[in-house]
């Protein structure tokens, strides 16, 4: 029985289609992240499941209830907005308390629940003060003790961490993940940083163009990306993706050629690739999977970036701009002659015309 | 006009230390004659505007005799406030002779419920415009708008029909109704783009936290609205107190507002014109919205540069 279902869900303004038909659904204690780049829809859906748009078809289930046309009041969901949406004209503590006075909770259990999540979120020194007196992280923190204090069915996360700095950010993200694990609260989180994505979730729906391209763990999703947008999405640095064709003809095998280098398939991967109408392959390799050898794709290193633990160089190659990313420092410095290897298994294949993974 | 010299100021400065000290004060002096005509400048228009003021106030407090005199800008010799009294309750205003006093009760009678009724309504129009919009709200808007912008003078005979329906004419209650009527559109304008300021996700979140239409209103939207609630009422309350064309077309014999007795008074003709009494009533009448601009003008000014709420 899965704690909240999205079933066909479509979303129409006049001829614009928002959302093409959605199914999702996550088990209760589950993490569920729509990750994709403005414009997918994955807010609208957001705003769906929390009852402030009305989809033009499909339904909406909360446990064993449809809750498509429910107000959002009746609908025990509670919802961390981008902008904190705090009320301005009340104390942390009035915010905190507002939704338990909303359903009539008596003064004495308010207060009392207003303590025990303010000591929760470590915020029990802001109580009386107003939103406007307190910093970003601060605000962040009173707007998830909103959430909290409800003890909802749901919790919905509309990028509630873009508006902090980056160091911020990774402590509110771990903070998150820990009130998650000690809440086990359903929670749909929107983002479209695709780090909080596989930090944060335990499903994650790739979104984009009203559609979910893939819907899986977020290991599926990184090692197995259904399409080539996923692919190149997800992962940071972004995956390198070479334009390359089936070299049948001359070569006498289903090889496969990128600007005249041929490229290492797997068996498996020529029978996919064969198996394919397309003449045109996108082969794609994380940057992780490329690393110095001795013999190889020679290239010429064009940058380098120390991060510390790890460093990424950009390698100008017959096959074009290949990012890759070693451990440790490297001993090379640009300009140099270097050859990249990689193991023939790591290599994604797309379909060039229809994005669709081969192998 | 200041401009020149701020670029004369700015040129490279000339080599040496003594040519550096000559720069230095030549800038004092630009700025401090700069500062000069500025204080000149804005002082000339305070008297401009506050001449008619002051010959107002001490022409009242002058009697007949010194009046006479014709110095109109001479100081009471014999300040005193006879005239004020007399136009309060004794002067005539046509053939009855109780100065302005039953008007300017009629004025506060008619000016607290209508300033009130139209800024209720106009917030409350406000708030379903910016945040509970539906199909043909935006034409409803459009359609008030053009309520600002109308004449008063074409809605006078309608009127007149429509508070004889309501067997409203001739009474305070009907020119109250008026006075909300008028004032909706631009009540509306300004809670409305006011509103519209305010974070929509407010409102959502305060309706996933369990809220309802009227518990949003009164419990986040109206504490919020302080500078516009300020800035509204001041408004209505100047327009209302100051009407004279509804006042005097709506009015029947006991409830004529103060615009329409302080005109029947200056036009009431005697044997002698008394302009200390004439004075006297024209401050009276101009009273109240004075001390409200004294007593709010701060949050006036405030409500009408404000921008959106932060938080």
């Amino acid at each position: 029985m899965s704690a909240l279902a999205i079933r066909n869900v479509r979303k129409s303004f006049g001829a614009v289609d928002i959302l093409k038909g959605i199914d999702l659904s996550i088990d209760a204690g589950g993490f569920l992240i729509l990750v994709g780049p403005s414009g997918c829809g994955k807010s609208t859906l957001l705003n769906m499941i929390a009852g402030l748009d009305v989809p033009t078809s499909g339904s909406i289930h909360l446990g064993e209830r449809d809750i498509t046309h429910l107000a959002s009041k009746d609908r025990d969901i509670a919802m961390v907005f981008q902008s904190y949406a705090l009320y301005p004209n009340m104390t942390v503590a009035g915010n905190i308390a507002f939704a338990l006075e909303m359903r009539k909770v008596p003064k004495a259990q308010r207060e009392a629940t207003v303590q025990r999540v303010a000591a929760l979120l470590q915020i029990s020194h802001l109580l009386d003060r107003k939103p406007g007196a307190l910093s970003g992280g601060q605000r962040q923190r009173v707007a998830m003790g909103r959430a909290l204090a409800r003890d909802p069915k749901l919790f919905l996360f509309d990028e509630p961490l873009s508006n902090l700095d980056a160091k911020l950010r990774v402590e509110m993200r771990a903070e998150i993940k820990l009130l998650h694990q000690r809440t086990r609260t359903t929670t749909v989180y929107v983002t479209h940083d695709q780090v909080e994505a596989m930090t944060l979730g335990d499903r994650i729906a790739v979104m984009k163009d009203g559609l979910v391209l893939q819907y899986g763990t977020p290991d599926d999703i990184y090692s197995r990306p259904a399409t080539r947008f996923v692919a190149e999405f997800i992962g940071s640095p972004a995956m390198n993706l070479l334009d390359a064709h089936r070299a049948d003809a001359h070569l006498g095998d289903a090889g496969l050629l990128a600007h005249g280098t041929k490229l290492p398939i797997t068996s498996a991967q020529r029978q996919a690739v064969q198996a394919a109408n397309g003449q045109d392959v996108a082969y794609g390799l994380r940057p992780e999977d490329l690393a110095f050898a001795d013999d190889g794709l020679p290239g010429l290193l064009t940058m380098i970036e120390p991060t510390g633990p790890e460093t990424y160089v950009k390698v100008d190659t017959a096959v074009g701009l290949l990012t890759a990313r070693v451990p440790g420092n490297v001993r090379h410095s640009v300009g140099q002659a270097v050859c990249l290897a990689w193991a023939a298994e790591k290599a994604h294949l797309f379909d060039a015309a229809s994005g669709l993974r081969l192998a | 006009m200041n401009a020149p010299k701020v670029t004369a100021a700015r040129r490279p400065p000339p080599q040496g230390e003594a040519t550096r000290l000559g720069a230095a004060r030549r800038l004092v002096v630009s700025r401090l004659l700069q500062r000069a005509a500025l204080w000149a400048v804005l002082l000339m228009f305070a008297a401009w505007f506050l001449t008619p003021l002051y010959v107002m106030l001490v022409t009242s407090l002058k009697d007949m005799a010194q009046v006479r005199d014709g110095s109109l800008l001479s100081l009471p010799t014999a300040p005193g406030f006879d005239a004020w009294a007399k136009a309060w309750s004794s002067a005539c205003t046509g053939i009855e002779c109780g100065g302005l006093k039953p008007f300017f009760i009629n004025s506060a009678l008619l000016a607290v419920p209508a300033v009130l009724i139209s800024t209720a309504i106009g917030a409350l129009n406000g708030y379903v415009l910016s945040k509970w919009k539906f199909r043909g709200s935006e034409w409803m808007f459009a359609l008030m708008l053009f309520g600002v912008f109308m004449p008063m003078q074409v809605v006078l005979l309608p009127m007149s029909q429509i508070l004889g329906w309501l067997g409203l004419a001739s009474s305070l209650y009907g020119l109250i109704l008026v006075h909300v009527v008028a004032g909706i559109p631009s009540t509306t304008l300004f809670f409305r783009n006011y509103y519209i300021g305010l974070p929509d996700e407010l409102i959502k979140a305060a309706m996933l936290d369990g809220a309802n239409f009227w518990q949003i209103f009164l419990r986040i939207v109206l504490p919020l609205s302080t500078p516009i609630l300020v800035v509204t009422l001041i408004w209505q309350f100047t327009n209302i107190w100051n009407d004279f064309l509804y006042g005097v077309v709506f009015s029947g014999a006991d409830s004529k507002p103060i615009t329409v007795g302080l005109n029947n008074l200056a036009n009431t003709s005697s044997s002698v014109k008394e302009y200390n009494v004439d004075m006297a009533a024209a401050l009276i009448a101009a009273l109240p919205t004075l001390f409200v601009y004294i007593v709010a003008g701060k949050y006036f000014v405030r409500g009408l540069t404000a921008g959106a709420v932060k938080g």
